[in-house]
């Protein structure tokens, strides 16, 4: 070690805290000159804690686990009480299904009722919002072995989507219920009025044509009229909700705008009218 | 026998004093890089730099001679991803301000001591707020700052008990010595 006179060193010492001071804000232009060599810094300190933390949060996550499974087991009470209200309840439910259920097996024997074929579909995935001709349309990857026509009915998880328009032989378009020129016969499920749901480019399409006498309710339920032989009847739509100015707007059920997957249904129904033919709807097929 | 065992115990006496050297700083990074783990309280870190900045200064000076100190304050400003620099400053200038009164201050009661850090967390805090905001060119949240504060004056009294236990073992230790 040096040794130093006594005043030496006491100069020094005291000579050390401006000296440091200083280079604490040399560092500071430093860190705002070069701020990539202050990144590489704290990188390398934050890589070499890392194992360091990584052991710390083991113990400290096991602990927190077990706080919240014995939160859970005080829980378990209040939890298995609501579980048996909910249980009950479901119980109800299921016996009036079921007794429903007969009933209407029993009325279907005696009005002779025909069922319907029941409805293939195949499922495609969404690739683009396509643009073009609609403003609403979105555009489906098909494999080439799937049948798509031109007039079947896409629905998502929830409710109707739209309709197919446009067939390639790897890709279709789907008009979706929000365009302009869609138009879609619905039921106001309350009322069983007849309606026209048309599309406005906006999120909600409007009523129009609905009788006088019945006008939609809010939160009505809607779902497609087998009107004109395009859809099915009753395929879930969405809920009436009263506009801005009045207007009977339907929110609808399906969610147009984070579609990533559409069922398209063949329910052999014929009398679509495609867009682009100037043609009358066919009468629709007897089955 | 007698003239191997000399240098050893020797050896010892000098690892023992390097030992007693070297606690504090290296006890106050252990617990900033503890306090840094993303598990517990967000800005715990300054708060802990200041407690023990301001106990060593005030109660044993020679523990953290400013060089360590400027290193504890790049530490945190690397820890806490502040401007780098910042803390550094604060610390080099709470330390000289602390080793300032610390003749008044180290006769105090406790809660004397306590205000005037508390007084002390203030100044560090403001001019923290202040220099980053500086620096960032971007006006910090004022919550932070806050938390910091109140976690600093809050942190002051369970480290200052902890610390004064190891003080005194420390000063014992010398005594024997």
């Amino acid at each position: 070690m040096i040794r130093l006179s006594i005043p030496l060193r006491q100069a020094l010492s005291r000579l050390s805290l401006p000296v440091l001071i200083a280079a604490a804000l040399g560092i500071m232009l430093l860190g705002k000159a070069d701020t990539a060599m202050v990144e590489r810094g704290r990188m390398a300190l934050a890589d070499t804690l890392a194992p360091v933390y990584g052991l710390i949060t083991e113990p400290v996550s096991a602990v927190r686990g077990l706080l919240s499974e014995l939160a859970e087991w005080r829980d378990l009470r209040a939890e298995n009480a609501r579980l048996r209200d909910e249980n009950a309840r479901l119980h109800r439910w299921q016996a009036a299904a079921l007794s429903l259920g007969s009933e209407n097996a029993l009325l279907r024997r005696q009005l002779g009722f025909l069922p319907e074929a029941p409805a293939s579909f195949h499922t495609a995935r969404v690739v683009a919002d396509a643009g073009g001709t609609y403003a609403r349309a979105v555009l489906l990857a098909v494999p080439p072995d799937v049948p798509l026509r031109k007039g079947q009915v896409a629905l998502d998880e929830r409710g109707l989507a739209g309709r197919v328009t446009e067939v390639g032989s790897r890709s279709a378009r789907v008009l979706l219920v929000t365009d302009m020129n869609s138009r879609i016969p619905v039921v106001l499920e309350r009322s069983r009025a007849r309606a026209m749901l048309a599309g406005t480019n906006g999120r909600l399409p409007r009523l129009e044509h609905y009788p006088a006498d019945a006008p939609p309710q809010e939160g009505e339920r809607v779902v497609t009229s087998a009107e004109a032989g395009v859809f099915p009847a009753g395929l879930p739509v969405g809920v009436v909700r009263r506009g801005a100015n009045g207007t009977p707007e339907v929110e609808l059920f399906a969610r147009l705008d984070r579609l990533d997957m559409l069922r398209i249904f063949e329910f052999g129904l014929s009398g679509i009218l495609p867009p682009e033919a100037v043609a009358r709807p066919e009468p629709r097929a007897r089955r | 026998m007698k003239q191997g065992a000399h240098p050893l115990s020797e050896l010892l006496k000098h690892l023992d004093a390097w030992g007693r050297a070297a606690l504090p700083a290296t006890a106050t990074a252990l617990a900033m890089i503890l306090a840094a783990a993303p598990v517990g309280l967000p800005s715990a870190v300054p708060a802990l730099l200041l407690c023990c900045l301001f106990f060593w200064s005030v109660f044993r000076p020679a523990a953290l001679p400013p060089p360590l100190c400027g290193l504890l304050g790049l530490l945190q400003d690397l820890l806490v991803f502040a401007p780098v620099g910042t803390g550094v400053l604060i610390a080099l200038l709470m330390q000289g301000a602390a080793l300032r009164l610390r003749r008044v201050l180290a006769r105090q009661a406790f809660w004397t001591v306590w205000l005037a850090f508390a007084a002390f967390a203030l100044a560090a805090t403001l001019l923290g707020h202040g220099l980053q905001a500086v620096l960032t060119w971007r006006l910090p949240q004022a919550a932070a700052a806050v938390v910091q504060l109140l976690l600093a004056i809050g942190f002051y009294p369970p480290v200052a008990a902890l610390l004064t236990r190891l003080h005194r073992s420390m000063q014992r230790a010398e005594d024997l010595a």
